[in-house]
């Protein structure tokens, strides 16, 4: 067994024994002045030994972030693959609750949805723009229903085909910008593919209280029931979205829907949107099939 | 068990929901307060996703407090708080997906919410894992609470109804009652806190003259 070793408190003189000396031989201060020196333990020599690692060192700053990213990187790709179908499914449901408000179904429970679209939605089928069928889309939520807003070009135009009541409908997604970020909705025609048969709007970002109301106040969506979407030649687009009192050459009342006061520019994002997403289905539209 | 219940730690938890408010008194995480409070439901999910992040980012954080480089530190504490936060958000699109639609961007910004960064950086960089959880919880509750008034008094006002429910009866929107649409902007939740910070200072000052 090593000797113990006493430190001076006074003047740091260390005395290597079995006790502290009576005197510190450099300042003469008493054995009480002096400490006994314990050993570092176990524990505390790693934590000394940790502490000398350079955390300051490149090597060490680079090691210890690229471990860090894995770590997280790899806890981030476990969470994400768990909880993917869950939400996947969230957002499936939430699609279909759209679609189905468009169709005047809305207020539906979640529980309900699922069923509620496998009977009424028939077939979401890919036309392209001169009416003609990519895909019939009979395997339910495999074509259109599966395509991303994005990838909607005149090339590629989802319509969803559905039954209400016995009566043939038809859904067209509607997709552009509204004030501060991107709108998006789903009109519903009646069989006649001139008049609608209701609508709904959502948004991404509008302002709380004006542009918002495109979603929130069932009132706007509802006004364009019974609307006509073609003009009377059948030549374009009538459908718009205008302002109160606002003269437009041309519109009919049958095609004309108000806009939401304090939300002009959201209201204009609706229009340019049901006009613009309208137009590449005019071949469709117009075809009596 | 005295130990993690001492004075100093009943100080560390006591300290940010009132003196120490950091959003009363620090005026911090202001962005996402005006956002999210214009209904209760999202008010109350968003402080309870802040109070879970700011708790166990600043227990990790302090955890390794001792082994992060120093250069690197405030990336390292960004690392571990965006972690956590994308994690919540995927919690939240899985079992809560229409509070998460409502919240929007504002779960991914967590991750630049001043409160985070100051606590890491000010408490769990120097406490022990105990202490900066507490830290933590005490400041996510701080926050939460003033985001459940903030919204609780904008719902009630801007549509008449509590997380959903309908509290004013029809009775008095029959006698002309409307509800107040200034409510549900942004603005009305600044003018709301201002409110808030004037009565909590009033308070405090009237509580410290005694």
């Amino acid at each position: 067994m090593a000797t113990k070793k006493f430190k001076c408190k006074v003047c740091g003189y260390v005395h290597e024994g079995d006790a502290a000396p009576a005197k510190c031989p450099v300042c003469q201060a008493p054995a009480s002045e002096f400490v006994e020196e314990v050993e570092a333990t176990a524990a505390e020599k790693s934590a000394n030994k940790k502490k000398g690692i350079d955390t300051n060192s490149n090597v060490y700053t680079i090691i210890y972030a690229s471990v860090v990213v894995v770590i997280v990187a790899t806890l981030l790709a476990v969470f994400s693959q768990l909880l993917a179908p869950q939400s996947e499914a969230n957002v499936r449901i939430d699609k279909k609750s759209q679609i189905l408000a468009a169709l005047n179904l809305r207020g539906l429970e979640k529980t309900e949805i699922e069923n509620k679209y496998a009977e009424v939605v028939v077939a979401d089928r890919i036309i392209k723009s001169d009416a003609s069928v990519i895909n019939e889309g009979v395997d339910k939520d495999k074509a259109a229903f599966a395509m991303a807003n994005k990838d909607i070009t005149p090339d590629n135009l989802p319509i969803y085909v559905c039954t209400v009541n016995g009566e043939t409908k038809y859904v067209i997604p509607l997709v552009g910008k509204g004030l501060w970020n991107e709108i998006w909705g789903y009109i519903s025609l009646n069989d006649d593919k001139n008049t609608v048969y209701g609508a709904y709007f959502s948004h991404a970002g509008e302002t709380a209280g004006l542009g918002a109301r495109i979603t929130e106040y069932e009132g706007f969506q509802q006004q364009f029931e019974n609307k006509k979407v073609l003009t009377e030649d059948a030549s374009d687009v009538a459908l718009s979205v205008v302002k109160v009192g606002k003269k437009v050459e041309g519109l009919s009342a049958d095609s004309r829907c108000d806009a939401i006061t304090g939300a002009t520019l959201t209201c204009d994002g609706v229009n340019n949107m049901v006009r613009d997403c309208l137009k590449k289905y005019m071949i469709f539209l117009t075809s009596n099939e | 068990m005295s130990k993690l219940f001492s004075k100093e730690n009943k100080e560390v938890f006591s300290s940010p929901l009132n003196l120490n408010n950091p959003i009363a008194v620090q005026v911090l995480g202001i962005c996402s307060a005006l956002a999210v409070t214009s209904q209760l439901m999202p008010a109350i999910v968003m402080g309870l996703s802040v109070t879970v992040i700011t708790s166990f980012s600043n227990v990790i954080i302090s955890l390794i407090r001792k082994t992060i480089p120093n250069r690197i530190r405030i990336i390292i504490q960004l690392v571990v708080v965006a972690a956590l936060v994308t994690i919540v958000s995927m919690l939240l699109k899985a079992f809560a997906y229409d509070v998460s639609v409502q919240l929007s961007v504002y779960v991914g910004l967590i991750i630049t919410n001043c409160i985070l960064m100051g606590r890491l950086e000010a408490f769990a960089m120097m406490n022990g894992p105990w202490e900066s959880f507490l830290d933590g919880m005490a400041n996510g509750l701080g926050y939460a609470y003033v985001l459940v008034i903030v919204g609780a008094v904008r719902e009630l006002l801007g549509s008449g109804c509590l997380a959903g429910f309908q509290i004013i009866p029809d009775a008095v929107y029959e006698m002309g009652y409307m509800n107040n649409g200034m409510m549900t902007m942004p603005a009305m939740a600044l003018i709301l806190l201002g409110c808030f910070i004037w009565a909590h200072r009033a308070y405090n000052e009237n509580k410290e003259k005694k």
